[in-house]
């Protein structure tokens, strides 16, 4: 086991530049998130992090060892791959055991080796069966089951549930978070789905266009979300964005409603301002929203209904049981204290 | 890897067992091509296996069946102690240009299709760009140099033009293609060096590539004539397919000879075909694996 740090990574393919010179520190035993849009560069830190890529420039440090010239091999990682990267032509054994054949080990304790992470990912029946006999989910435990066997001081896990359906990923989720609360290893995971990252993380690496936007725990980026980028892409559904500006510290709504937030901005600048549809709710209070009901999405305990206003769709949650009507006007309103304050034009947060 | 399943449904199996409906026209002529393209494939070898039953006088009878059958020909070809060398000759030359390719071809293509270096692009053209120039203008180059080294008449003089080939380099290349990168990194993150990616990861995953590479070099070299020909002096250095058409003498060519050291000849090739087969469809039903 061992921390992580990077120090100014910088990645160019020929002249295009998709790492722009990120740090990030990594505590021993932590569990951390790499989440972001396809061609974010979060799968390309990871790859530079296990060394199957060389770094432009900038530091990796894994247990205070700079190992930027080191092979793969040396660098005491071990990686999951998103297809897995099991041989067919090898028994469930022989995978498991596949990251132990350099190793300086006895051939019989290696076998224990490789019996002890099956017995610890329920596989011991399977060991003599081929992949092809396994299911997607039985596959990727060995897999993991390969990376385990080495005890490496950090497990990369690279979108590894993202061949899964729905059901074999949250059930997969739950054992790698049991996992790591099990073995504590550092571990650091790729996805783009967000509900993974906020599911399973101590902390989350929010990166967009090669730049790393917000690092926090799943409750701070999304209670606190650093810029709209992050604000519109944790939670579900996504945060509703209304404009705004600000006046002798109040904030104007384009509803015409005035707040009084207290903003230090100038007047007349112009702000977004991010509210999320749980928040969001038909009642009385500062009239943030008002337009009538375009679409209804009942969940049974809840609706989520879509209202048009400003020349966009925003999203609300209203009650399951009497929720307004399709084309009926309604006023949003929301706690002062749930809004979220952002530049209009770098899109920082404000408050 | 994501090909598709090639097992066949129940529904299909359930099909195939239906009551058969009576042919159509279109049916009818598909069948009749398949039908003579068979003969076509087969009338070769059934001449070849009569006119080995054949005396000398029947040989341009082209009667199918003979008139008096023997095996007097199998005798003389096997008791005739040049067919032996030639056979010898012909086999040792086949399994180690076919294990020379295997190796050699599959080591460039990887190295060709899973390495970035410059002039990798170079390289691969090159190569592929010598598969344009017909053996018959390859011959007297290959000649002179076999004269300088000293290699005429020898098995190294016989070989050493088809140790390697642009063919199956770019076979091999193309195949590897097939083999996610993710395997070879996780090899690689797993401590391997990478002649041993190569040999444990990459090589079984190409084995029907592999098969099919040996059963077209083995076939190839087996039956070759034209270089054996030339670089082969001596009658004991001769391979089968040099040594049989020296059977007769200059006013008559032994046929039934010639046809009987022809039939002997098949069985390698045909042991060859049985024994790769069988990884051919090995290796189709592992990529059929998804996931």
């Amino acid at each position: 086991m061992a921390d992580l740090a990077i120090r100014n990574l910088v990645k160019r393919y020929d002249r295009t530049e998709v790492l722009h010179g990120i740090s990030l520190d990594v505590e021993d035993g932590e569990f951390v998130v790499f989440v972001g849009p396809s061609g974010c560069g979060k799968s390309t830190t990871l790859r530079l992090i296990a060394g199957l890529e060389d770094a432009t420039s900038g530091e990796i440090l894994i247990g205070g060892r700079v190992v930027n010239n080191l092979e793969p091999k040396d660098r005491d990682i071990a990686m999951v791959f998103q297809n897995y990267a099991i041989y067919p032509h090898m028994t469930v054994r022989k995978n498991i055991g596949f990251g132990l054949r350099t190793s300086k080990m006895s051939t019989a304790d290696k076998e224990a080796r490789i019996d002890e992470v099956a017995g610890i990912l329920g596989m011991t029946d399977l060991l003599s069966r081929k992949p092809s006999q396994l299911s997607g989910g039985q596959r990727q435990r060995v897999a993991i089951g390969r990376a385990m066997v080495r005890d490496p001081a950090v497990f990369l896990f690279d979108e590894p549930l993202s061949n899964l359906d729905a059901q074999l990923r949250t059930q997969m989720r739950l054992e790698i978070k049991k996992l790591h609360q099990r073995v504590g290893n550092t571990i650091i995971f790729v996805t783009h789905d967000q509900v993974e990252a906020m599911t399973m993380a101590d902390r989350i690496v929010i990166m967009k266009d090669g730049h790393i936007q917000q690092v926090g725990t799943p409750a701070e980026v999304y209670h606190k979300p650093a810029n709209t980028f992050v604000a519109r892409f944790i939670g579900a559904p996504s945060m509703n964005m209304l404009s705004g500006t600000v006046a002798n510290g109040a904030l104007r709504l384009g509803s015409g409603e005035v707040l009084e937030l207290g903003l230090e901005a100038d007047d007349g600048h112009p702000v977004t301002v991010g509210v999320r549809p749980e928040d969001l709710h038909p009642g009385a209070g500062p009239a943030l929203v008002r337009g009538p009901v375009t679409v209804r999405e009942p969940l049974g305990h809840e609706t989520l209904i879509y209202v048009g206003a400003e020349g966009q769709e925003v999203i609300a949650k209203a009650d399951g049981r009497t929720p307004p009507e399709v084309g009926e006007e309604v006023t949003l309103t929301a706690a002062l204290d749930t809004l979220h304050i952002f530049d209009a034009a770098t899109g920082d947060a404000l408050r | 890897m994501t090909a598709t399943d090639i097992r066949p449904t129940t529904d299909a199996l359930m099909k195939s067992q239906a009551p058969k409906k009576p042919m159509n026209t279109g049916q009818f002529i598909r069948w009749l091509l398949l039908f003579l393209g068979g003969i076509a494939m087969i009338m070769p070898i059934a001449y070849m296996i009569s006119t080995s039953l054949k005396w000398p006088h029947e040989v341009y009878n082209l009667k199918l069946i003979p008139d008096e059958p023997h095996l007097e020909n199998y005798t003389y070809v096997l008791e005739d102690g040049r067919f032996y060398w030639w056979f010898v000759n012909s086999m040792i030359i086949a399994v180690i240009t076919t294990v020379c390719n295997v190796i050699f071809d599959s080591l460039v293509g990887y190295t060709l299709c899973k390495f970035r270096f410059p002039g990798r692009y170079i390289v691969f053209i090159a190569i592929l760009s010598t598969l344009m120039i017909p053996t018959e203008m390859l011959v007297i180059p290959w000649y002179l140099m076999s004269q300088q080294f000293g290699w005429l008449d020898t098995y190294w003089g016989i070989m050493f033009p088809g140790l390697m080939t642009a063919f199956g380099t770019f076979l091999m290349k193309q195949f590897f293609e097939t083999v996610p990168d993710d395997f070879i990194e996780a090899a690689r993150i797993d401590g391997l060096n990478e002649l041993q990616i190569w040999w444990t990861v990459a090589m079984p995953l190409v084995k029907p590539a592999l098969a099919a590479l040996a059963i077209f070099v083995f076939l190839g070299n087996w039956t070759a004539f034209i270089w054996p020909l030339i670089v082969t002096n001596s009658v004991e250095m001769y391979t089968l397919p040099v040594g049989l058409s020296s059977f007769g003498d200059e006013a008559d060519v032994a046929w039934e000879l010639i046809m009987t050291g022809a039939a002997i000849s098949t069985i390698p090739t045909l042991i060859v075909f049985l024994i790769f087969q069988r990884y051919i469809i090995q290796g189709v039903v592992m990529a059929g694996l998804k996931g």
